[in-house]
């Protein structure tokens, strides 16, 4: 039998779900006007004013947000409430090294929270269950959105955080844990791990939220086998909220995006088009409830496919596809966003050519990251140890800017590709799309 | 008292060694000594040649990169232990050895070492103290 957090909501009409939005898109148009001088400019350029938007069917005369707007209007040019109605920041990275940092009033943590909850009901949980949490806690959303979802559906939740898989493994048989919430590669991980210890049968896990990054259908099967569960997705973002912002339901074949906060569009990334229903195209969001940060018409830069077809579970709000692809060049790498600009940025800074390769695998489900760098006269030495310490200088800063590790390989003059034509910056050999 | 060495950047790759030592000769570039010190993905060629300046020239033209500095060159019989007392020499002067490589030519019973240090001023003091000797690129080059 299904369960819902907030059937009422979650199976509403689609009328209802209208009103709804008509409702507080119109609330929100103003609130973001009067308080917004950024986005204010913004629509006045445009010439909208908020009397134009009367209903959601007004939605495509605002003006779009971008990843370079909130770059502008670093840190505080965004927010919409006094500083001191705020009570969390979140952060992910940014294009070129800036970061994106978005603010949270206590009302947009519990609306953030009953998202998350309604992921974790739709997976089965209930406050009998052990929620296993090893997303990162800190500036990165994961952690602290799906243990906020755990304590509203009242589950015994285990913010674990990320690695350390040995104590990981100790905790889910000592307690028990019954929905794990990590990134899919890790759950690949820690079920090889499980196995390798024929420790499967001492755990109780029975599903597991599995968000931050792209998977595929065959990950998905390789991952319930290994573990013995069902595996679900849950997509978001920072900018929007954080992880929750859709959700897959007992069908897995979509998830749901909680309609009653954010109104989904998908455009054509090229014109900025509003395309119809079932066509492909860039998802954009608009946050029609939070109160500190919110985005009206945000480009998320990830290709999907929306669907309004009756979906099994009984809810009715509209179910978007996986991502499949992005209309930029950003990757995410263990579930962190990386863009080519900000290695750039680093390369510059420390004295190297931007003639630059990426290479991001997927080694025993784990993402790993490689720089190719050209060699300079000046990075040169006859010495192992000089360089030794230049490379590690350089692999230090992009750990600084990037937050993960990633490998630096130093190849010889003129061996990667000139940008005569199309420069290929970027080899993905996880091909996850 | 020093001599010039070049170092040549090399990809870990098969090819790489025999690209840059055919352009050398080609170039009719006589080596004198050479080693070479491994990373993971790359190698560092050290060579000490007769016309360092040409030599320099042509390994920059064929687009490796490169550089030149200066070593200490011992010469020291060639007999068991002989190293030993320039390196104990160096160990009580408190001078640490970056990397070294010897080498012999057709002179009988005379072995030379190369030796990196950072400070080559002391070490080339100390080692004279001890009656070691140096040699200098001209003698190098007419080995």
């Amino acid at each position: 039998m299904e369960h819902y957090y907030q059937p009422e909501i979650e199976c509403a009409s689609r009328e209802q779900i209208i009103e709804l939005q008509n409702e507080r898109l119109v609330k929100q148009v103003r609130h973001v006007y009067d308080n917004v001088e950024y986005y204010r400019k913004k629509m006045e350029e445009k010439g909208v004013t908020p009397e134009d938007i009367k209903s959601i069917d007004d939605l495509h005369k605002l003006p779009f947000l971008t990843k370079d707007d909130l770059r502008d209007a670093y840190p505080y040019g965004l927010v919409a409430v006094p500083l001191s109605d705020c009570v969390r920041i979140q952060s992910t990275s940014g294009t070129t090294g800036r970061r994106v940092v978005a603010f949270y009033t206590q009302h947009d943590i519990d609306l953030w929270d009953e998202c998350c909850a309604r992921a974790i009901v739709a997976v089965g949980g209930t406050k009998e269950d052990v929620v296993h949490v090893c997303y990162g806690y800190g500036l990165f959303t994961g952690g602290p959105g799906l243990n906020g979802g755990s304590h509203k559906v009242g589950s015994l939740t285990l913010p674990m955080s990320s690695g350390n898989t040995d104590r990981q493994i100790q905790f889910m048989t000592d307690l028990g844990s019954t929905i794990l919430c990590c990134t899919p590669s890790y759950a690949a991980y820690l079920g090889e791990s499980i196995n390798e210890r024929g420790l499967k049968d001492q755990i109780k896990l029975k599903a597991g939220i599995f968000g931050a990054e792209a998977w595929t259908e065959e990950m998905r099967r390789d991952i319930e086998k290994s573990l013995g569960i069902k595996a679900y997705d849950i997509y978001g973002l920072t900018e929007i909220s954080g992880p929750g912002v859709s959700f897959e339901c007992s069908e897995q074949t979509g998830m749901h995006i909680n309609e009653d906060h954010f109104i989904a569009e998908i455009i054509d990334p090229n014109t900025g088009e509003v395309l119809p229903e079932g066509e492909k195209g860039e998802l954009v969001f608009t946050s029609i409830t939070k109160e500190a940060f919110p985005l009206l018409r945000y480009r998320t830069r990830d290709i999907c496919v929306l669907s309004r077809k009756k979906c099994s579970c009984g809810r009715t709000h509209v179910k978007m596809t996986k991502p499949m692809g992005r209309s930029d060049d950003m990757l995410i790498v263990k579930g962190v966003n990386v863009f080519p600009s900000q290695i750039e940025t680093v390369l510059l800074n420390k004295g190297y050519a931007a003639n630059y390769q990426i290479i991001v695998d997927r080694v025993n489900n784990s993402d790993t990251l490689e720089v190719q760098v050209e060699m300079t006269p000046e990075m040169f030495s006859d010495s192992v140890t000089e360089v030794a310490v230049k490379e590690k200088e350089l692999v230090n800063a992009l750990k600084a800017m990037l937050g993960i590790y990633a490998k630096v390989k130093l190849v010889a003059p003129k061996t990667i590709t000139r940008s005569e034509g199309k420069a290929v910056r970027i080899i993905d050999n996880r091909h996850l799309y | 008292m020093t001599v010039k060495q070049i170092s040549v950047f090399l990809e870990n790759k098969p090819g790489c060694l025999a690209e840059l030592i055919d352009i050398l000769s080609q170039n009719n570039i006589d080596m004198r000594a050479m080693s070479i010190a491994e990373m993971q993905d790359f190698g560092i060629l050290r060579i000490i040649v007769k016309d360092t300046y040409n030599a320099v020239r042509i390994i920059k033209e064929a687009g490796f990169v490169t550089s030149v500095n200066e070593v200490l060159a011992v010469a020291i019989p060639d007999q068991p232990g002989a190293l030993l007392q320039t390196l104990t020499a160096l160990g009580e002067a408190n001078i640490n050895l970056d990397y070294s490589y010897a080498f012999t030519t057709a002179k009988k019973d005379m072995a030379y070492t190369v030796l990196r240090v950072t400070d080559n001023d002391k070490a080339a003091k100390v080692l004279n103290q001890k009656g070691i000797r140096m040699l200098g690129q001209e003698e190098m080059e007419q080995l």
